[in-house]
């Protein structure tokens, strides 16, 4: 067997773990499945697409960062993109899921969620048309690393901007006192407002938090695969399996989940043939739901 | 006469979508069951009467030219027994799980239609499938009509027995189920036979909708079974309200008209290669319209006065003391 | 008599309109005092002084803290305001570790103010200092009630609520409660409680008023109203009922 299914599978699990961070932490603070947070993932996609077009038009062709694909530019048009998606999670909030909350049926919300990714989905559809488009145009050569193994530098610096990014919300999340909150949110809400916190503002937070990080997955799949309307709704399955794998609510869970997926996933590729790779997750979700539906992190059902 | 003909046509369409929305109704409207994968059902029902009907084909398996009405009635019990086993997977969790899981057999039915070419045709999909009174295909008036007089009788037959059942004992432990999620949870293993019944049978007349659809055309392809397609069911029962079987129906012909209309003049008054951008535009209005309604009137033109909200919102209230 | 720190006038609390479960109760607690609130069962205890905390609707009348209007304000904002409140049940975060638990309680205090304050905590409760890093949900009973208090008084509260802190206890962790709100009482705090166990909190209060019907039926000197013949007709002759159901 080729070791290199190893590398694709820890990229792809890099990019469903980053999505189901997002995923868990709206399920367990704001208590419902987000079906438009793929649908986050690609509008901060094409966000940070037109940033860079826009960097481009101004300051002309800016030569990539050797031996990277791409330049200072992509940097930073992906937190322009990072605050644009954690903007645009807010603003869905305040038109559409805080309204349907106010009335207590969550399910409703799961709904409109729905409803919402079909709507996201089809307007990317309607402005950039469903051809798919490219971060780069340049080819990386891959280097090997050894026992097989191939790895480009663009793949090297998203691995460790995975690995960063997720340190840093691990940290924020039980050292902080945002964190702190979040997880008493989480826990028991009528006490967390005994206590003195603003809900409020920790759904805020809960939901820049996420769009931001869907931004990340989705400018990953970008840069090292490409970009379609469809990138993100695509990923769906996988982000919620990965969340429900590591058990809900857990960020160390989602990503380990992530990773358990986006690795069996590119192993199946192997055996099975790529057309194949979607059922990969369905399966790993049946098998949790029966088998462990707090899945391997989680403290029970809530 | 044509205009008759596309009449009959159109209602035609719009009553195979009343009876998805009537199965949807009996799994969400009645019991509240969330099932966001409907299409992979109404796949699953069109796939099944599809290879058990169609002559022999020597690229694929299958092709048993078995009748039609057997056809049917296994595809009703594919659907179903799918249907049966996740409702027996998720039933038991919050029901999150369960939208997730039915979003995923809706991925997976997809990809099995795409990809199991010896089975399902994968992108060719299955033809010649077998159309009740064929030989009428001469003439489309007397086609049309023929094929409307029987998928009306099917959603009428359906209609009756799901106003039937949703009076009976049955219904009214469904419904109380469904009002009071902690009752639900104290009546344990029983409770949750009762709503994997309910999700059962209303994914088998899923099930039976698409193979009566499959029949109607003549043709399937894995295409006709995206999410739109749940996307559209939903907003069908949504607009005609949920909890109503009339609704279901009413909201179903509605929002066909609706969408055959609007696809229509995109047709007929944008330029060609701009057709594809309209066509986004015509699901994001109705994606909008879904998000309004449930704002506005989530009610619906004929559902249910909103159930009372139970104490778990995130915003006001005082949440779970 | 001391400066009042809360007086309570007249309120109608509810939750559903046209519903009050408190129908113009009035009470009065002065600084450094600890005063309980008895009643029979269903007299509407745990809803009036949930109203209080800002957890009930209120529809009526007028709840003053050291002066200040506090009536209805939304829960959050009553821990800033002076008041904290700890639940009857699930008053604790339980898969955060003590430490965790009164540091997010902490965020109302400036930021230096935080640890010293734990400190504080710490002092008044050994036990707690022991099983800083436990997960709260892990730990006895009694000690979880510890968790619940020191957390509310993170915010050196000018009034601590409790609804019932006795309840679902073993006679053992009763005792140990009991004794140690009066500790809290010796640093300076003033205590309003709710109790179903008349005798034990007669036992450490000053005060006592009993609400019947969702009304102030009865106020007294704490040590008095256990001998009290209207007390024993209004409320101890229905003591061996059903513990309160309550809206949970």
């Amino acid at each position: 067997m080729n070791l290199q299914f190893l590398v694709d599978g820890l990229l792809s699990g890099a990019m469903i773990g980053l999505g189901a961070i997002g995923v868990t932490l709206t399920y367990s603070i704001l208590r419902f499945s987000n079906f438009s947070h793929g649908d986050l993932m690609a509008w901060g996609t094409y966000a940070t697409l037109m940033v860079v077009g826009a960097i481009t038009a101004l300051f002309g062709k800016v030569a990539p960062l050797a031996p990277l694909s791409f330049g200072w530019p992509l940097i930073v048009a992906l937190l322009a993109g990072m605050a644009f998606t954690g903007g645009l999670a807010l603003l869905l909030d305040k038109i559409l899921f805080r309204r349907l909350r106010a009335k207590g049926q969550m399910i409703i919300v799961v709904m409109a969620s729905f409803g919402a990714s079909m709507a996201l989905r089809s307007l990317l559809e309607f402005l950039f048309s469903s051809r798919p488009a490219y971060f780069s145009k340049a080819i990386q050569i891959a280097m090997p690393v050894g026992f097989g193994i191939r790895i480009t530098p663009d793949q090297i610096a998203l691995l460790a901007l995975t690995l960063l990014l997720v340190t840093g919300v691990h940290v924020l999340m039980t050292r902080s006192q945002i964190g702190r909150e979040m997880r008493a949110v989480s826990q028991n809400i009528a006490l967390a407002r005994v206590v003195g916190i603003d809900v409020t503002r920790v759904v805020r937070f809960t939901w820049l938090i996420g769009g931001a990080l869907a931004c990340v997955a989705g400018v990953m799949i970008g840069v090292l695969v490409q970009i379609r309307p469809l990138m993100g709704f695509d990923m769906l399955l996988p982000v919620f399996a990965a969340a429900i794998l590591g058990g809900i609510g857990s960020v160390p869970g989602a990503v380990l989940g992530g990773l358990i997926i986006g690795i069996s996933e590119a192993g199946a590729v192997q055996i099975f043939g790529a057309e194949w790779r979607a059922a990969i997750a369905f399966i790993i979700l049946m098998a949790v739901l029966f088998i462990r539906p707090i899945g391997l992190f989680g403290v029970g059902e809530r | 006469m044509e205009f008759v003909a596309y009449g009959a046509f159109f209602l035609t369409t719009a009553l195979i979508f009343s009876l998805i929305t009537l199965g949807l109704n009996l799994q969400w409207g009645l019991t509240g069951l969330f099932n966001v994968g409907l299409a992979g059902f109404v796949a699953i029902g069109a796939y099944t009467s599809a290879i058990l009907t169609t002559p022999d084909d020597p690229a694929r398996i299958g092709g048993f030219g078995l009748p039609i009405l057997v056809g049917w009635l296994l595809a009703m019990l594919a659907a179903g027994a799918v249907a049966a086993v996740i409702g027996a997977a998720t039933l038991r969790l919050k029901s999150d799980y369960l939208a997730i899981t039915t979003f995923g057999i809706a991925v997976v039915v997809q990809l099995v239609a795409l990809n199991a070419q010896g089975l399902t045709g994968g992108p060719f999909g299955v033809g010649f499938i077998p159309r009740p009174f064929g030989a009428l295909a001469e003439n489309p008036l007397a086609f049309n009509l023929a094929n409307l007089g029987v998928v009306a009788v099917v959603a009428l037959l359906c209609y009756l027995a799901l106003e039937h059942l949703s009076r009976s004992p049955w219904g009214r432990v469904l419904r109380a189920l469904r009002e009071d999620e902690r009752a639900a949870i104290s009546l344990g293993k029983s409770a949750r036979s009762y709503r994997i019944q309910a999700f059962a049978l209303g994914g088998a007349i899923m099930g039976l909708a698409g193979a009566v659809q499959a029949h109607f055309i003549g043709f399937i392809a894995p295409e006709n079974y995206l999410p739109t397609l749940t996307f559209q069911v939903w907003t069908m029962l949504i607009v005609g309200g949920s909890g109503s079987n009339l609704g279901a129906v009413i909201g179903s012909v509605l929002v066909w008209a609706i969408w055959a209309g609007s696809g229509a003049a995109v047709s007929a008054l944008v330029p060609t290669d701009q057709q594809a951008r309209a066509a986004a535009l015509q699901i994001v209005s109705i994606g909008v319209m879904l998000c309004v309604i449930l704002l506005v009137r989530p009610m619906g033109l004929f559902g249910a006065r909103p159930k009372r909200p139970r104490p778990q919102a995130v915003s006001e209230g005082e949440g779970r003391a | 008599m001391g400066r009042s720190v809360l007086t309570v006038k007249d309120l109608v609390a509810g939750y559903e309109p046209g519903v009050p479960i408190v129908r113009g109760a009035s009470i009065r607690v002065d600084e450094g005092e600890i005063v309980v609130v008895l009643g029979p069962n269903g007299a509407g205890k745990s809803s009036f002084i949930k109203a209080i905390a800002g957890l009930v609707p209120v529809s009526g009348g007028t709840v003053l803290l050291d002066g200040d209007d506090i009536t209805a304000l939304p829960a959050h904002q009553m821990v800033r305001r002076g008041l904290a409140f700890v639940p009857q049940t699930e008053n604790i975060f339980p898969l955060m570790s003590v430490e965790d638990n009164l540091k997010v309680a902490g965020g109302v205090l400036p930021r230096s103010e935080v640890q010293p304050r734990i400190e504080e905590m710490y002092g008044l409760f050994p036990d707690l200092r022991e099983r800083r890093t436990t997960a709260a949900g892990n730990l006895s009973g009694g000690q979880r009630q510890m968790v619940a208090v020191a957390r509310a008084l993170m915010v050196r509260p000018k009034l601590l609520v409790l609804d019932e802190p006795s309840a679902g206890l073993s006679p053992k962790f009763v005792s140990m409660v009991f004794s140690m709100l009066t500790d809290v009482r010796m640093t300076g705090v003033t205590i309003l409680l709710v109790e179903q166990n008349a005798k034990a909190a007669l036992a450490i209060g000053d005060r006592a008023y009993v609400l019947v019907d969702g009304k102030d039926a009865h106020e007294g000197v704490a040590s008095e109203l256990w001998n009290d013949p209207v007390v024993a007709e209004l409320y101890l002759g229905h003591r061996s009922a059903a513990p309160e159901g309550g809206r949970a």
